[in-house]
């Protein structure tokens, strides 16, 4: 046993953090297309287009179904086997593309709940003035679905930042490959992976006091 | 100007009606009694296809369809001729008093922004909320909330207004205020089809009543003779029940 280096953490931090942006920004991007790619697939599960639903419903199960590690390998080493122009996929574009799959997953079925749980009284107002069913989504169900289901799509946020580390497996130098890189170097494995951990959950805190403050002013919605 | 012909609808094995037929003039305003679970509120909800008939024919306006064939585009153009209040008022909750009105103005009408919401506030004004532009109905009253919903109809400048029992889900103290503006667009000759238990309403009102019960038109004829002189057994048995309750 030997005391912490604490002179080693204090130095790693600044190094460790100027790898942050790269974590955030896959998560970012991978949250914005997830969000997107998830409203598409609930809408389709609620509105039961035929085909489609069948498909959405294979895609959920597949995505939901297989570990988020296991979809990474298979984007980043296998496909490029099989499509061949994807050769030049790199490990940050095949995280993203992991991080929307899997999430966008998990993320329909929560708006898909929350669109149901909306009153059915409004659908059929929105009807009867003559509004078509991508009108009544777009303008009265999704508004009123995204904030139901805010919450927990923060949730799925805050796990997606913290999946993010799986892209050092890809050969990404984000937060935890820069950590790796160091232990490697100093043999201080302790010491850096406790740095980068204090990291993720500091950011993790914070996000959650966002979500705190968030869900408070939604619950203020529509309130006036 | 309103024809029902032939309307026919079944859910399932159940058969609520088998041929319907009923005429509006303009500015007619018809005001429908009958038992509960009679089909009254299928009725309404046919002839703007919140329920899809199975037979008969829609006339509304210069519109004129076959249920069995209507097209989408047939039914969205038959919606923007008819517009619905709601027994429980169904206005959008992500939405102002304003944007309710405005909404369809907007979305359906394809009118700009600005005009739109400038007849909204001329319709809240007549509504008697022109304070509440800018509240959300979960801050408003229930007879305020139902004020709205027909706010939201009359902005769709309909042929007919359908009005499925507007104040039933109401608190007493409410009712009178919804009756009023209701009262208030008979006046203006708005056409209107009403279900309704409010006998008062109906006598003061209707041009019409129809009396409907198991799924068929009983009898119609203007109130002072429906209401004193039914004709049909099941009509005076209703209205003997009804009146009972309203007294008491
Ligand atoms: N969506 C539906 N699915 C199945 N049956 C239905 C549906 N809507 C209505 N019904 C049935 O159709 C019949 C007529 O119902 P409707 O609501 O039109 O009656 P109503 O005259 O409006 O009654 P109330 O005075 O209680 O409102 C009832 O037997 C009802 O159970
Ligand atoms: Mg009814």
């Amino acid at each position: 046993m030997h005391a912490l280096d604490i002179d080693y953490m204090l130095g790693l931090v600044p190094i460790l953090l100027s790898y942050l942006p790269l974590t955030l920004e896959m998560a970012a991007a991978g949250m914005a297309c997830a969000l997107v790619l998830a409203c598409l697939l609930a809408v389709i599960r609620v509105s039961r287009v035929p085909g489609l639903n069948a498909f959405a419903l294979l895609f959920i199960s597949f995505f939901r179904g297989t570990p988020l590690l296991v979809q990474l390998f298979l984007f980043y080493y296998g496909l490029p086997q099989v499509l061949t122009f994807l050769v030049a996929i790199n490990g940050v574009t095949a995280t993203i593309l992991g991080l929307t799959l899997h999430f966008s997953a998990y993320m329909a079925e929560s708006i898909r709940a929350a669109i149901v749980g909306i009153d059915r009284s409004q659908t059929e107002a929105a009807l009867s003035i003559g509004m078509t069913r991508a009108q009544l989504m777009r303008r009265i169900v999704l508004p009123q679905a995204t904030r139901v289901a805010t919450p927990t799509l923060m949730n799925y946020f805050i796990d997606m930042i913290k999946s993010t580390s799986l892209a050092f497996t890809l050969g990404v130098t984000e937060l935890m490959g820069a950590t790796q890189k160091e232990a490697a170097g100093s043999f201080l494995y302790f010491e850096a992976f406790l740095v980068v951990a204090v990291i993720y959950w500091i950011v993790v805190e914070a996000l959650s006091w966002v979500q705190k403050w968030l869900e408070q002013r939604l619950n203020r919605a529509y309130q006036r | 100007m309103i024809e029902l012909k032939g309307i026919r609808k079944q859910f399932g094995n159940h058969v609520v009606f088998n041929d319907i037929d009923l005429q509006l003039e303009r500015g007619e305003i018809i005001v429908i009694v009958g038992p509960s679970g009679t089909g009254k509120s299928t009725l309404l909800r046919c002839i703007n296809f919140l329920e899809t008939p199975d037979a008969g024919q829609l006339t509304v306006g210069d519109l004129n369809l076959d249920a069995t064939t209507a097209t989408r585009d047939q039914i969205l153009a038959l919606r923007r001729r008819t517009a619905f209040v709601f027994q429980n008022y169904a206005l959008f909750a992500n939405k102002t008093a304003l944007q309710n009105i405005a909404e369809g103005m907007i979305v359906v009408d394809g009118i700009a922004k600005r005009e739109a919401y400038a007849r909204a506030r001329e319709i809240l004004g007549r509504i008697g909320l022109a304070d509440k532009a800018d509240a959300y109905p979960a801050a408003l009253s229930g007879g305020q909330q139902q004020r709205v919903g027909i706010g939201r109809a009359m902005a769709a400048n309909a042929d007919v207004i359908l009005f499925d029992e507007p104040t039933s889900s109401l608190d007493p103290q409410w009712v009178e205020e919804v009756l009023g503006l209701m009262k208030q667009l008979a006046a203006e000759h708005q056409t209107m089809i009403v279900v309704t238990h409010e006998m008062q309403f109906a006598r003061e009102v209707a041009d019409r009543v129809v009396f409907m019960d198991q799924g068929s038109i009983i009898e119609q004829a203007p109130p002072s003779e429906l209401f004193s002189r039914p004709k049909d057994g099941r009509t005076q048995q209703f209205l003997r029940k009804i009146l009972a309750a309203n007294k008491s």
